[in-house]
């Protein structure tokens, strides 16, 4: 079972760097994300996998079955998912942010921070890309 | 502490101290410091004289193996009283020349600094300790040099004095360390000691010629010597006390130091001799090529220390007198004479020589100290640059078989010398005065204190000969020669052929000194002389170095984020591929069809999304199937008996795509993955590369073998002392617990971040 694991967490992170070598934005968090789930899967198989008995400890025993899963991993993983979740909502917001900004989502149209020679000096306007607000924020 | 340590802390702590006063008091303060510092010295004299050789400790490291440590031998006494003398003098001149001037303060803590710095190299008897006070005063030197920053010209003579006295400190370093390690310690007195193990060491010529680099760079020789004119750049007192009497004269004071430890060693000898007679000889022809007389100094600077340089080469004893008395002799008479030249540069506004005349009616104290010293550099008698020249022929006369071209080529230097000589004082001060943009008149009394106390001691040194051997020439010769000599000054030495050479001399001076209107121009115009020097050598390499610089960060920060990124996979991947390669193979996990069991499955439909993610056309499609790739993963994690993973990565999968789905309504979702073919290959070929990487380690990792203590621990003691019995529930809230707090307070921070920007994204608020 290791080897075709091991093979497709390679496509995984394979996937995730073809998709964080694209030029636009949405597309790099989508191979961030991969990336991130590609991790959590490396922990996981490096702790070991084996069968499906989950690490519980039964009543009136002290310790979970011997044929019971690696507990380690599973802790480790279980705080990557939520930090990986906030880190992906986080740079949505980012992009987000740089659409309204800037006008673009592609890095190499973003001039603002390192201005090209011939490039104009003002940032491009930003389209209306947003709702009017229904309500004032307070 | 002994008093030789505590007068370089003294030192210090009072240059600190003009820092902190009104700008005339710092002047006063740091005369009355070098005075005393000098006075401290010279009450050593009678000591060193008889023998005895004071010595302190000071730095040592002993945990680096650096001993440390300070001597005061006849050389570096004779140093450290020039050092403090004529410091005391720069000083007083100093506050005065620079009166009123904003940069007056600094210049004076820098002068303070860099005088301390000068006694600690010279006193200090540890190769490491000597290279770093060596150091000290070349950044000294880098900012006195540009005192006047606002000038690009300064700014450069500064940058160069720096980049080539800087330079020949690595290679000094460098060849210190290599004598330490044959030597097998850092004392420069254990050196010496040591001299067979450090002359059989296999690295013994490059460590000695490491250290003649070092010493010629610093000293200006023949091919460095380009940086000690540009040095002018700096305020006039400056120029006189690093750029002629001191600072300059370290390179030679290095080589005399460690004269006894490569004395006997031919090319020594040769390089040295060779060396000092070249620089020597381009000073003087450089000399007359000036009219700007800082610049004429400056040359004639650069032939005195090739001079020095060639005397320490010549190997009898004799030389070695000769070198001590010619470093006392130029020391008296280019001091007074720089602080001259910055007094009519002062009063009259102008320092051509050739637009000079006659000053001396209106400034006579100022005529009568250029005399005495231009007298002494003339080497005509009753004064002491009389003895020196003499010696100075004597010593190239006993040279061996080089002497006939010493004596040829020393004979045309001394002459330019005289002629030198006689345009900074007949002609600057006697005959027709010429219009000048001020009135020129005397000085104030500070300024002038130093050029006529200095042309005296050049007149009075030159008629107490036996005084001056005795106290300060010939334990500085014992120094140099490792050995006790008889040294014996004399000024008049009866008719001989070195008195004849002597008489040659002047009166060939004499007719250069009336030539010299013309001399000047006519060498002026041999462009040839600027056009193939090392100052052209230098400007290359620098703009080479500088463009060479810009491409280098051109091509690794060249702004663009996908080439940040395949580089830092790329690099990630090869460099792990390669170690495996290296450090040797693993083998592969036995494989069969007919093991798979059904989980396989969930990693088939791993490998569809993302085949499905990276093909998408549009991005709300890669979304999508990236949460196909996500729920795949979620089965996978129950399937291997991680139910509380499963559900936890189940959530956030379907809210993150929710999001993304949602966020897409503001995003441009059709754009198309518009790279071109080749770029789609090339980033393809990166991605396929890094997840073979990944695949790679993850096997290796998985072939080695498996430590279950962790696991095992957490599993034994999840119940009996956490009480509970969902053991990955436990490690999180109980035995982790701090983690999860702190993952809590990030997924809070993050929640913060995003109501911000998305409320002022909302309210249309850009900045």
């Amino acid at each position: 079972m290791e080897l075709p694991f091991a093979l497709a967490i390679g496509v995984l992170v394979a996937g995730a760097v073809y998709m964080l070598l694209a030029r636009d934005l949405p597309r790099m968090l989508v191979g961030f994300v991969l990336l991130g789930t590609a991790a959590n899967l490396l922990i996981l198989l490096a702790g070991r996998v084996g069968g499906m008995t989950p690490p519980l400890v039964a009543a009136g025993m002290a310790a979970p079955g011997a044929d019971a899963a690696n507990p380690l991993p599973q802790a480790l993983i279980l705080t990557a998912i939520v930090i990986g979740f906030g880190l992906a909502a986080f740079a949505l917001m980012l992009i987000v942010k740089a659409r309204a900004v800037l006008g673009t989502v592609r890095p190499d149209e973003m001039a603002a921070a390192e201005p090209r020679a011939g490039a104009v000096s003002s940032p491009p306007t930003p389209p209306r890309a947003l709702p009017p607000p229904r309500r004032e924020a307070a | 502490m002994s008093g030789i340590a505590l007068a370089l802390l003294v030192g210090a702590g009072g240059s600190a101290a003009m820092a902190f006063v009104p700008a005339r008091l710092a002047a006063w303060l740091g005369a009355g410091l070098a005075a005393s510092l000098c006075a401290f010295y010279a009450a050593h004299l009678g000591a060193v004289s008889t023998g005895a050789v004071p010595a302190a400790a000071f730095w040592g490291v002993p945990a680096l193996d650096i001993a440390g440590g300070l001597r005061l031998d006849g050389l570096a006494l004779l140093f450290a009283l020039l050092i403090t003398g004529i410091g005391a003098l720069v000083f007083l001149y100093a506050g005065s020349y620079m009166a009123g001037d904003a940069r007056l303060r600094r210049l004076l803590v820098m002068l303070g600094l860099f005088m301390t710095a000068m006694l600690g190299a010279v006193t200090a008897d540890d190769a490491i300790l000597l290279f770093i006070f060596w150091e000290l005063t070349s950044l000294a030197s880098f900012f006195l040099v540009g005192t006047n920053h606002q000038s690009p010209a300064a700014r450069k003579a500064a940058l160069q004095a720096l980049l080539v006295t800087g330079g020949g400190g690595l290679a000094l370093l460098a060849g210190l360390v290599l004598v330490a390690i044959a030597a097998g310690t850092t004392s420069i007195s254990g050196m010496i000691a040591a001299a067979p193990a450090v002359l059989a060491h296999p690295a013994a010529e490059p460590a000695m010629l490491l250290v003649i680099a070092g010493a010629f760079a610093k000293s200006a020789q023949v091919p460095f010597h380009f940086w000690l004119p540009n040095a002018m750049a700096a305020p006039t007192p400056v120029s006189a006390y690093l750029h002629s009497a001191t600072m300059v004269k370290l390179g030679v004071y290095l080589l005399a130091r460690f004269n006894p430890l490569y004395q006997g060693v031919a090319l020594w000898h040769e390089l040295l001799m060779w060396a000092g007679l070249a620089t020597a000889a381009t000073g003087a022809l450089l000399a007359l090529r000036e009219t700007d007389l800082k610049r004429v100094l400056a040359h004639t600077t650069v032939t005195g220390l090739g001079t020095l340089v060639m005397l320490i080469g010549i190997a009898p004893e004799l030389s070695a007198t000769a070198a001590v008395t010619f470093l006392l002799v130029h020391a008296f008479y280019k001091a007074a004479l720089f602080l001259v030249v910055g007094i009519v540069d002062h009063e009259t506004g102008s320092r051509d020589g050739a637009a000079l005349g006659g000053l001396g009616r209106a400034m006579p104290l100022t005529a009568v100290a250029a005399g005495l010293a231009a007298f002494s550099m003339a080497g005509l008698p009753p004064f002491v640059g009389f003895v020196a020249k003499e010696l100075l022929y004597e010593a190239k006369l006993g040279a061996g078989p080089a002497s006939d071209v010493l004596i040829v080529l020393g004979f045309l230097i001394n002459a330019s010398m005289v002629a030198v000589a006689g345009v900074l004082s007949l002609r600057l001060f006697l005959g027709a005065s010429r219009p000048t943009p001020e009135t020129p008149h005397d000085p104030h009394w500070a300024m002038i204190a130093g050029p006529v106390l200095l042309a005296l001691l050049g007149l009075a040194a030159g008629s107490m000969p036996a005084l001056v051997a005795d106290l300060v020439v010939e334990p500085a010769v014992r120094a140099i020669l490792g050995r006790p000599v008889a040294v014996t000054l004399k000024l008049w030495h009866g008719f001989n052929l070195v008195l004849a050479l002597s008489a040659a001399t002047v009166l060939l001076g004499v007719v250069l000194f009336l030539a010299w209107e013309r001399i000047v121009p006519g060498l002026r115009r041999a462009e040839a002389i600027d056009r193939f020097g090392p100052a052209r050598f230098y400007e290359r390499l620098l703009a080479g170095t500088i463009s060479l610089a810009e491409r280098c960060t051109g091509l690794v920060q060249h702004g663009h984020l996908h080439g940040y990124i395949a580089t830092l996979f790329a690099a990630t991947a090869i460099a792990l591929l390669g170690t495996l390669a290296v450090r040797g193979g693993f083998d592969a996990p036995a494989f069969a069809f007919g093991a798979l069991d059904p989980r396989a499955l969930a990693l088939v439909a791993i490998v569809v999304g993302v085949l499905a993610t990276v093909l998408a056309r549009s991005v709300l499609v890669a979304v999508m199937a990236m949460g196909l790739v996500g729920f795949a993963v979620s089965l996978l994690f129950l399937l291997f008996g991680a139910p509380d993973v499963a559900f936890t990565q189940f959530a956030v999968e379907t809210l993150l795509v929710v999001i993304l789905a949602a966020a897409l309504v503001i995003l441009p979702i059709a754009t198309r993955d518009d790279r071109a073919p080749r770029r789609k290959l090339a980033d393809a070929a990166v991605a396929i590369l890094a997840g073979a990487a990944v695949t790679a380690v993850l096997l290796a990792v998985l072939a080695t073998p498996f430590d279950p203590r962790l696991g095992a621990w957490f599993g034994a003691n999840s119940y009996p002392a956490a009480h509970g019995r969902n053991v990955v529930n436990v490690i999180l809230v109980d035995f982790r617990a701090l983690d999860t707090l702190g993952e809590i307070m990030v997924l809070a921070i993050a929640a913060f971040a995003v109501v911000a920007l998305l409320r002022r994204a909302r309210t249309g608020d850009a900045r």
